[in-house]
């Protein structure tokens, strides 16, 4: 059997598997299912300072080959995510955790992060500047390098664990965004969060979303989501997470092909609560059909001829 | 909560647009009245909940209202065809409150949950009034379903074509009840809201993500706290509702 194992910023991951933050809650429901442990890590639903309701409801839409969601950032604060969701989350997972933070000013930013920085089970921090659903915030970041970069800057000045940041599809020039996170400080890239989408109701005339907009997801974004991981692997030399439709043990190779050290599976969770399980079970498989002995190896393989 | 396989046994238009399917297979996440189920289909990206309408042994009875794509296309399987099922979710009614007469309100397809809670309060011996509300007599089900388990059963038609004319509300005016479920579109749920004169509950509908507590993509305010639709509910107590929220 090939070996599964790659580092990522310096912790061991078993696998390279990684539900995405706002799949996967806390955990615990989907510890129901199966034990977790089997995963590489997961990134925990967005957690900002205060607590958050998030945005009115129909907050889902459906799409061919996917779905937009607007739940806008809804959580409990990061003290109660501290105090009441961190030991529920330990008592189903034993491995490091990735803590996804969002917030509406970058000393928001840094001061949750601060806070979970001092969390036993966090490994990473992943600093979400790029949600679509929420004005005044989250993607605003994340739409200028000189942002993105100050808020990646506040963060690390007070924290001591790895920071990724995780960056929205919908700008101009993602791998500038990309280099000025590196250049602030940055110990990784995540991307991509959703892309901004919309329905219509043709019934009612209106969009199917109370917030009108939402952000993208499923198995249609991929392709996408693989050419910006190509096209910012290429320009960083700090590890890239990849996600964006991420649906099979495939993908993963795939992802991982255009330059991700690891790989996060989103929607995918919501449809199949085993997706992610299923996708770490299959991969030994698809190594083995494809030769390759250590996914480790095949890291930005796509991007050998130049 | 647990996904697995079932087969479909049956099939069958009830009225026009509300059909019956009986499924087949392993029902043991299903805990109790007012739970649902969340089906997924060829082609569509999000699964399809429907609430749970009996559960006894391994059949699954489901009834479910034609509206889109996907009860479109549950409507055109045949018996014999397998689908993947995601069970027991949500929190379903709390028959341990029903006191000796509880009465149950259902209106159009908010009747199907109240089926297995009228059969089950039945099997405890309890004196159950269930009234169902409908648009016009074309579309009335279940009626006789709910006679056959010994309910006082009293069906309110907005156009008279059957039972009262008028609303459910109308036929709730001067009975005589310890505590009441009710599940159905939510202008009825209000009205019932504030005619209702004991305690009670109020199984909810809204477009979800993953049905299961992940996605927190059906969320409502309570006087508790947010609460998620799929998980902590579909059904909560009177005492905790918050509208238009």
């Amino acid at each position: 059997m090939g070996q599964l194992s790659v580092d990522l910023c310096g912790i061991r991951l078993d696998n390279p598997v990684i539900p995405a933050s706002g799949t996967f809650g806390y955990g615990y429901e989907y510890a129901e299912l199966y034990d977790i442990n089997e995963l590489g890590t997961f990134s925990f639903k967005g957690t900002t300072r205060e607590p958050r309701f998030g945005n009115p409801t129909p907050r889902i839409a459906e799409c061919t080959a996917g779905m937009i969601n607007a739940v806008g950032l809804q959580n409990p604060g990061v003290d109660k995510v501290i105090a009441e969701e961190l030991p529920r989350l330990a008592g189903c997972f034993h491995k490091p955790v990735m803590a996804n933070v969002s917030g509406f000013s970058v000393e928001d930013y840094a001061y949750t992060c601060e806070k979970l920085d001092k969390e036993a089970q966090v490994g990473w921090l992943e600093v979400n500047v790029s949600c679509p659903n929420v004005h005044g915030g989250g993607m605003s970041f994340g739409t200028s390098p000189e942002a993105a970069a100050e808020v990646t800057r506040a963060v690390k000045a007070v924290t001591t664990k790895p920071v990724i940041i995780k960056l929205s599809p919908n700008v101009t020039d993602i791998v500038a965004i990309a280099k000025a996170c590196e250049e602030a400080g940055a110990d990784g890239i995540s991307l991509i969060n959703t892309m901004l989408g919309m329905r219509i109701d043709l019934r009612t005339r209106r969009p199917v979303i109370a917030n009108k907009m939402g952000g993208f997801s499923g198995p249609a974004i991929f392709p996408v989501a693989v050419r910006m991981v190509y096209q910012v692997a290429s320009a960083v030399s700090i590890p890239v997470i990849g996600m964006g439709g991420v649906s099979t043990a495939e993908d993963v190779v795939e992802m991982m092909l255009a330059g991700a050290t690891a790989v996060e599976v989103g929607a995918a969770n919501l449809v199949d609560p085993y997706a992610s399980r299923n996708i770490v079970r299959d991969l030994p498989a698809v190594m083995a059909r494809h030769g390759i002995e250590r996914l480790e190896d095949i890291i930005g393989g796509a991007r050998k001829d130049g | 909560m647990k996904q697995s396989l079932f087969t479909i046994k049956e099939n069958t238009p009830l009225t026009d647009s509300v059909m019956k399917m009986v499924l087949q297979g392993d029902t043991s996440a299903i805990t109790g009245p007012g739970q649902f189920v969340n089906i997924q289909l060829d082609g569509l990206y999000l699964r399809r909940p429907i609430s749970v309408c009996d559960c006894v042994g391994d059949t699954l009875t489901l009834l479910y209202k034609i509206v889109g794509k996907g009860t479109g296309q549950m409507a055109a399987m045949a018996a014999g065809t397998m689908l993947d099922v995601l069970t027991g979710l949500g929190n379903g009614y709390d028959i341990s409150a029903a006191g000796e007469r509880p009465l149950l309100i259902g209106g159009g397809v908010g009747v199907p949950p109240l089926y297995m809670l009228a059969r089950l309060l039945r099997e405890q011996g309890k004196a159950v009034s269930v009234i169902l509300g409908f648009n016009t007599a074309s579309e009335v089900f279940y009626e006789e379903a709910f006679r056959a388990l010994g309910c006082e059963v009293q069906v309110a038609t907005v156009d008279g074509s059957r039972g009262a004319k008028g609303f459910v509300t109308d036929a709730m005016a001067g009975l005589d009840y310890t505590y009441f479920y009710t599940c159905g579109p939510e202008p009825m749920l209000k009205a019932v809201y504030r005619q209702a004169a004991t305690a009670g509950e109020f199984s909810f509908e809204e477009r979800m993500g993953c049905g299961f507590g992940a996605c927190m993509g059906c969320s409502c305010k309570t006087v508790t706290g947010y609460k998620r639709i799929c998980k902590d509910g579909p059904v909560l107590k009177k005492e905790e509702i918050l509208w238009d929220n």
